[in-house]
């Protein structure tokens, strides 16, 4: 028998109403990556937090083993002295510290009492950054860092309290393919060194890539741990797991019409809003029509959220200049409401913190961009509200207990889909969606894939953000490729691929440093 | 049982304020051996807490906003009934007008720092703190250090004055009795009406045998209350005032598109912008209600005490908050109900109403107000983390 670093046995989980985790069995190898999969909600991460403490013993049933011996957690605090440190999806840093004070906070390099050795917080500091490839001034303020770097930090935080087991939620979800690369070469050469990884990801092809093992759950049960060996292990194979069944094509197929162009942005510039000599987008034109799907492809910070935001009510920037046309003829979206009023939607890429009101109930949130159509004389009739709120829960399968279940409660897939349905009752002819299935599982991306079609069908005009190539590829009918707030290409879909969009902006790129 | 348990749960902090507020008056009945009750004593309660209450209505809508606090309403109330003062005393100007134009002042006042708070992006603890600072000033500077008194009876009227009876029977005030039977009746229909909506979208009710006990016990405090009241002068003319600015800010919070887009705000401001609520609006027009609010609290107070007072208004903006917190808003904004403010500032009324009888001195009877407010956000930030872990 091999000899595992960690054993959960038999763990059992209830939240009041549901089973998230059902008698779960997991054994992790030392000094491998083992990588965790499973759709949103499936129990991937309260497993992770019964395992680090964040639930603590007695809320669950069952027995963890850490290097044969038993653990009972109370708080995260016991679980790292075992050497169990875990990193969330949103970052612990604190943004106005530097990189040395993070990586030591709260495990402090003292001389003497309660006084900081700075030396030594210092060099133990550039030691570390060394050892992971960080190539910033120790001194750095974390808000000054881009995410990729600011995640290195969190593993180098963890990696300075002696950690064994490193667990990464979704470690790459926030970050451009570079980063990613860096990361996981990072995690591979951790391992090497004799940290067992642990890594949560939607990505599979990262997944795939990397781990050494790969546990597929499902609705809070194990289906498969299987070990990555080379060619058995595929996509499909793990999202059939996943889901239950095997999706063939992973973007489903629509029959529409595309009609006449519906909407123009033409010579579009925008400026920092912070700094008016900035300019952020430079005389961007780009058209929709009727029934299109447009992809907006490229890396983050090209400038596309800026772009759909400052078309959106000039919801970003300043010294916004350009026109705006729509059936032909022109229109001055001044605010939000202008927007609405105009029949321009804006899905945004970050759900929890500007899409959705997590304290407030399905219903409201999807009746807040419409409140007048169904109210009388300001007065809101609850009775209609509840009415559409059933009807796009039912439209759109919101996976609830009922409408009046708060926001903050759903998965990512159905808050997305809450996020849609609120869209789609203010009955909008143009939608701007930003990465529309960011954090979302597969078998709810394709339910998002089926609406963004069955709104094509009825004759919708859609502009899509994605960081996704295989995505963009797979639903649009026209790619603009944007770098550096320029439009770079316009590629029809029968003749893009992944290598001519990357191509677009490589050599952009180019033309810029020349 | 388990889903009577479930509904109660999700309503907790609600319920737990009302039982305080019952348990609160039934230990002081006890100990002040019935004085609590008696039918002046309770026409003393309101109208001493009158102007507290419209304060937290005021207040509640700013702390729906994302926990915004008011602290000028105290110095704004002073300044309003000062000016009031002096435009009758002073300027010989006819009661309705002098009031008319002093709500006038409260709501231009209020426009004054919501333009600071909601276009100018000063914080608004700060704004406010200013103005409680230069209306404080103000109001010294046109009383010149001394108080204005005695104001004519129409003034006093809305603070102190009783709604006329319309028959006397047997020293029992007949309106007191006939609205409390009409409240009751309205109170039934509503609730019988919400009632069979959930019912239709087959939503959680209370077991009928509990609602009929509800209705029951809510019908017989009405009823109780109006008797009471009806032994003494009548119904305060204050109370009705107060009665009919709850009625109109429930409804305005709970039913209507502004109410609406205020919830919406305190809870997320970015998603609520990106949906159409017109943010800075809504930030400048809670903060001109709550200027409007505290010059009706302004002249509400200086009728009671039949005069205006350089120092008049101080600390109401430290009730008003305290009000809105027992009640259970949240301090980040977007939870909170009218009713909550108002059951928070009863609480606290009754707790100094109490207290005096019973002769405790007014600094301890600060010392366990605070004590009060602690122990109510406490336990509500300790049911929350509860009922996450659980």
């Amino acid at each position: 028998m091999e000899k595992y670093i960690l054993e959960m046995k038999n763990i059992t989980k209830e939240f009041p109403g549901v089973k998230a985790l059902d008698n779960v069995n997991l054994q992790i190898l030392p000094r491998h990556i083992h990588a965790i999969v499973g759709e949103n909600g499936a129990g991937k991460s309260t497993l992770m937090n019964i395992l680090s403490g964040v639930y603590p013993y007695g809320t669950y049933s069952g027995e963890i083993y850490v290097e044969g011996e038993e653990c009972r957690f109370k708080d995260i605090k016991e679980s790292e002295a075992k050497g169990i440190a875990i990193i969330h999806q949103e970052l612990a840093l604190v943004p106005t510290l530097s990189i040395a004070e993070n990586v030591f906070l709260g495990n402090e390099q003292t001389g003497r009492g309660m006084v900081i050795d700075w030396d030594k917080t210092r060099t133990k500091s550039i030691e570390m950054l060394k050892k992971v490839g960080l190539k910033e001034s120790i001194d750095t303020r974390v808000m000054d860092i881009g995410m990729g770097k600011q995640q290195l930090v969190e593993i180098i935080k963890a990696l300075s309290k002696n950690v064994k087991i490193l667990i990464l939620d979704e470690p790459t979800a926030a970050l451009n393919d570079e980063d990613s690369k860096h990361l996981l070469d990072l995690l591979v050469g951790l391992k090497e060194q004799g940290i067992t990884c642990i890594i949560i990801s939607h990505k599979l092809n990262e997944v795939i890539s990397v781990a050494d093992e790969i546990t597929v759950i499902r609705d809070g049960a194990i289906i498969e741990t299987m070990k990555n060996e080379k060619e058995t292990v595929t996509e499909n194979r793990i999202i059939k797991g996943m889901v239950g069944r095997e999706i063939k094509d992973r973007f489903p197929k629509r029959n529409h019409k595309i009609g006449e162009i519906r909407f123009e942005v033409n010579n579009w510039n925008v400026y920092d809003p912070k700094d008016s000599t900035r300019r952020v987008l430079h005389n961007i034109s780009i058209n929709i029509r009727r029934g299109e799907v447009v992809g907006l492809a490229g890396l983050m910070g090209s400038g596309r959220t800026e772009f759909a935001m400052s078309v959106f009510g000039k919801s970003y920037g300043q010294k916004i200049s350009g026109t705006i046309k729509k059936d032909g003829h022109k229109i001055v979206l001044n605010n939000v409401n202008d927007a609405i009023k105009n029949g321009i939607a804006y899905a945004t890429e970050d759900r929890k913190s500007a899409g959705l009101i997590l304290i407030d109930d399905i219903k409201r949130n999807i009746s807040l961009s419409s409140l007048s159509k169904i109210s009388k004389n300001m007065v809101i009739d609850e009775n209609k509200e509840i009415k559409v709120g059933e009807e796009y829960r039912e439209k759109l399968r919101i996976r609830s207990s009922s409408v009046l279940q708060k926001a903050g409660q759903l998965s990512g897939g159905n808050q997305q889909k809450v996020v849609f349905s609120k869209w789609i009752f203010s009955d909008p002819d143009i939608l701007l969606l930003d990465e529309p299935t960011r954090g979302i599982d597969v078998g709810a991306k394709y339910e998002i894939y089926s609406i963004i079609n069955e709104l094509t069908e009825s004759g919708k005009s859609i502009l899509m953000i994605s960081s996704e190539l295989p995505e963009i590829l797979g639903m649009c009918d026209r790619i603009y490729v944007m770098n550096e707030g320029r439009i770079v290409g316009e590629i029809a879909a029968e003749e893009a691929s992944q290598e001519i969009i990357m191509q677009c902006i490589m050599s952009s790129n180019k033309e810029v440093v020349r | 049982m388990n889903k009577l348990y479930s509904t109660l749960r999700g309503n907790l902090r609600q319920y737990v304020m009302i039982i305080a507020l019952v348990v609160v008056i039934i230990f002081f009945q006890i100990v002040t051996q019935g004085v609590l009750l008696k039918p002046l004593n309770i026409s003393n309660i309101i109208s001493q807490n009158s102007y507290v209450l419209i304060l937290a209505i005021g207040m509640l809508l700013c702390i729906l906003t994302g926990g915004n606090v008011d602290l000028s309403v105290g110095s704004v109330a002073g300044f309003v009934g000062a000016v009031s003062a002096v435009f009758i005393l002073k300027m010989d100007m006819p009661v309705i007008w002098a009031i008319l134009i002093s709500l006038a002042i409260g709501i231009a006042i209020g426009a004054w720092q919501g333009f600071w708070i909601a276009y100018m992006g000063v914080p608004a603890f700060i704004a406010t703190l200013a103005g409680m600072l230069i209306f404080r000033g103000l109001t010294m500077v046109i009383l010149q250090g001394t108080s204005l008194a005695p104001l004519p009876a129409e003034y006093t009227f809305i603070a102190a004055g009783f709604v006329p009876d319309i028959a006397n029977i047997a020293g029992i005030n007949f309106l007191a009795i006939l609205s409390g039977i009409i409240a009751t009746i309205f109170y039934i229909i509503g609730e019988v009406k919400n009632r069979n909506s959930k019912k239709k979208y087959n939503f959680e009710v209370l077991p009928f045998r509990m609602f009929v006990l509800k209705i029951a016990a809510i019908s017989l405090v009405i009823n109780a209350f109006t008797y009471l009241l009806s032994l003494y002068k009548g119904i305060p003319a204050v109370l009705i005032l107060v009665v009919i600015l709850v009625l109109i800010y429930s409804f305005i919070t709970t039913k209507t598109i502004p109410g609406r887009h205020i919830y919406a705000f305190g809870g997320n401001p970015k998603a609520a912008k990106l949906s159409g609520v017109k943010t800075k609006q809504v930030l400048f027009w809670v903060y001109v209600n709550m200027g409007f609010l505290a010059a009706l609290a302004g002249i509400v107070f200086t009728g009671r005490l039949n005069s205006a007072t350089p120092k008049s208004g101080q600390n109401f903006e430290m009730d008003a908050i305290a009000s809105c917190y027992i009640g259970g808003a949240s301090t980040s904004g977007g939870v909170g109900t009218v009713i909550g403010a108002i059951v928070g500032g009863l609480l606290m009324g009754i707790l100094n109403n109490g207290m005096s009888i019973l002769g405790v001195k007014i600094d301890w009877q600060q010392a366990i107000k605070g004590f009060v407010l602690l122990a109510a956000v406490a336990f509500d930030v300790y049911s929350k983390s509860k009922s996450r872990t659980v």
